[in-house]
């Protein structure tokens, strides 16, 4: 996994609440078997007019021109600015990793659903949980200035605005250490391979029906 | 000291280690897994050189891009096709205790197969790389989706880094009128919180309506936990949990089981357990449901009518009410036994087992489907559930009545095999989402209960399953 330690990115607005994982990257993108290549079909059925399939050249199909990622000064963001209950739904990675793959390293909500926020971090995305109150005032600034851009710091757990006004973010220190060194968690675990099969001795002997 | 809730004591059960900042290593029992969300965990397993810790713990089969007819001629997508033959050369490769390629007797759904098996079994921890795991929380196992990162994670480590959730309760008491069913408690609850009222929290369902409930409509219930937002729900065992699993496949047998049970009674929140939130709600007082939005908590008793956004004085909810209604094709103020439907759905891991198509059978039998119905489907969970169906004539009821009786798999509640809706076309559905575009570009689902599926199938529109 990639390091993430801090950014000075471009923000960009989605402004609906409970975006599911069916919006994020449709059903039929599933199909695929690798974890990478999903994000010209982040949002597929809101970001073009024509119906998307897996393959597709998306470089030609029809614009949905007034979906806020085609618009040109949100060009290159890396950070999306989202509502509460982002990313509710179905339990499919393939969520991170369009939004991963199309650029974004950072989303700022005031909520998110428990399976994707986790997903995130096993993907190099840092979802931060900020209130209704920090996340209107983004909202509202973002839309009014073109180029409104923030910096993400992970050491500190900190969003500065342009204004120089700033907001700390909570995050478990285990899930700050993986994410500040990309870290494999398989290996981290297998670290405690030992630990993992005295448990299972122990379990198999109280339940054994639960190894036959 | 305060008691133990059910969560409580299943996650104490299986925690292998803990951090100091209390991110945990939690032992899992029993993975299942399906082709969507294995193949690059596999591939992540084969790259490290890495062995899959116990291949015991693993019940497998495809099902979300199984074809529901027509199997001689295999499944004809190219891309769908070498999704499910990736699943069978990982398992070929790595083993499983239970796996059911596809075509097998027994291939379904995944969370059908797993209780129906006897592979799900209380006290356990299960997971899958698939939302709708909570369903197994019917059985008191502490079960739940995960992302495909940690589907690779259990393979190689048997554990899961996790942190505690919060102990939700939500107690129903009193009893459910005629004509309303666990799929109408679920909604009802849905409706309640919220889409997120359970996020961060495991939901214990109880209460005496719960109790009531038949081992299917628990996991109806639990299926559902996640469209609440609480990624676990549970149900504690009692003698209807060990009457369902005693002399299944894998179910424990013998001294085996008499050791079991005695274990799975203790499975239970203590009389003096403390829950973060309590939600209390009468039987009595639910009618059955249907969703008019697009997110299962825009959901309303039947004899309401679609709401009005200008009534909303929150902004953002009167723009989701606006962004629903249009999506939907609805106007505001329409009653809801006023919309005409287009298709029918009765199936997925939330309504497809066999009480569900019994329901919807009753209902039908004797009748035809409504000339405005293009096409109603049935697509029983599983191939046990199918021949059960088909010994007991349900089968026959359904094609009477101009239904199309299918073979298992999640089929129409995600759309990812060839059964979809139009663009504009509007379903009566037995599933899970109604989110834009679930079962098909475009495509317009109103979640309710196989009963009220099935009448409005007669009626070619809603009404009220009470009155018929």
């Amino acid at each position: 996994m990639k390091a993430f330690t801090k950014i000075d990115g471009l923000a960009c607005p989605l402004d609906r609440a409970n975006v599911d994982t069916d919006a994020i990257i449709p059903k039929q993108f599933l199909k695929s078997i690798k974890r990478s290549g999903f994000g010209p079909y982040l949002f597929d059925e809101w970001r073009y007019t024509d119906h998307g399939e897996p393959g597709m050249d998306c470089s030609t199909r029809p614009l949905n021109t007034s979906f806020v990622l085609n618009q040109p000064r949100y060009k290159g963001a890396q950070i999306l600015l989202a509502k509460e209950n982002f990313g509710c739904g179905s339990s499919r990675e393939h969520a991170p990793w369009a939004i991963e793959d199309f650029g974004f390293q950072v989303i700022i909500a005031p909520s998110f659903a428990d399976i994707f926020y986790g997903n995130c971090y096993k993907n190099g995305i840092l979802p931060i949980v900020a209130s209704h109150e920090v996340v209107d005032k983004l909202f509202a600034e973002c839309s009014a200035s073109e180029g409104y851009r923030l910096k993400v710091d992970l050491e500190s757990q900190t969003v500065t605005m342009p204004s120089g006004a700033s907001f700390t973010f909570d995050i478990t220190p285990h899930r700050k250490h993986c994410l500040m060194n990309g870290l494999d968690e398989i290996g981290l675990t297998l670290q405690h391979a030992d630990e993992i099969r005295a448990f299972e001795s122990r379990h198999k002997a109280a339940q054994p029906w639960l190894f036959a | 000291m305060a008691g133990k809730t059910l969560y409580d004591k299943l996650w104490e059960a299986h925690v292998v280690r803990e951090e100091a900042d209390g991110t945990c290593l939690l032992y899992i029992d029993r993975h299942l897994v399906h082709e969507v969300t294995s193949a690059q965990a596999y591939e992540g397993m084969r790259m490290a050189g890495r062995k899959q810790w116990r291949k015991g713990s693993v019940v497998a089969n495809p099902d979300h891009n199984t074809p529901t007819k027509d199997w001689d001629k295999g499944i004809e997508d190219p891309i769908s096709r070498l999704q499910v033959e990736t699943l069978d050369s990982n398992i070929k490769e790595f083993g499983a205790l239970v796996y059911f390629p596809f075509k097998n007797a027994n291939q379904g759904i995944i969370h059908v197969i797993g209780p129906e098996n006897g592979t799900t079994l209380p006290g356990m921890t299960v997971v899958c790389g698939d939302s709708h795991t909570s369903t197994h929380g019917a059985f008191g196992a502490f079960a739940h989706g995960i992302g495909t990162s940690e589907v690779e994670h259990v393979l190689a480590t048997q554990t899961l880094v996790a942190k505690k959730a919060k102990n939700m309760l939500v107690r129903i008491e009193g009893q459910l009128g005629l004509g309303v069913t666990a799929k109408d408690v679920a909604l009802a609850v849905i409706g309640r919180i919220g889409t997120a009222g359970g996020t961060g929290y495991t939901i214990e369902y109880a209460g005496s309506v719960i109790r009531s409930l038949s081992m299917e409509g628990r996991m109806t219930v639990c299926n559902l936990a996640i469209e609440a937002g609480a990624r676990s729900g549970m149900i504690a065992p009692d003698e209807k949990t060990s009457a369902y699993l005693k002399g299944k496949a894998h179910a424990p047998k013998g001294a085996d089981w008499d050791a079991a049970v005695a274990y799975w009674n203790t499975l239970r929140s203590d009389d003096d357990a403390v829950f973060d939130v309590v939600v209390e709600m009468r039987g009595e007082d639910i009618a059955p449901q249907v969703t008019w939005g697009t997110s299962p908590e825009q959901v309303l008793p039947i004899g309401s009518r679609v709401p009005d956004p200008s009534k909303e004085s929150d902004p953002t909810k009167r723009t989701s009410i606006e962004n629903a209604l249009k999506y939907m094709g609805l106007t505001a103020n329409t009653p809801i036994e006023e919309i005409k439907l287009d298709k029918i759905f009765i199936g997925s891991c939330t309504n497809s087992r066999i009480e569900d198509l019994r329901a919807a059978a009753t209902v039908l039998k004797g009748k035809k489907k409504a000339s405005n119905i293009t096409l109603a489907l049935v697509v029983p969970g599983s191939g046990i559930v199918k021949r059960q169906a088909e010994e007991e004539g349900l089968d026959k009821i359904f094609t009477d009545a101009g239904f199309e009786w299918r073979e298992p798999g999640c089929s129409m509640c995600l759309a990812m095999n060839a059964d979809k809706l139009s663009p504009g076309e509007r379903c009566a559905s037995t599933s899970n989402r109604n989110f834009e575009g679930r079962q098909g570009q475009g495509g317009r689902t109103h979640l309710v209960s196989p009963q009220m599926a099935a009448a409005a199938a007669i009626a070619g529109h809603f009404v009220d399953i009470r009155t018929q």
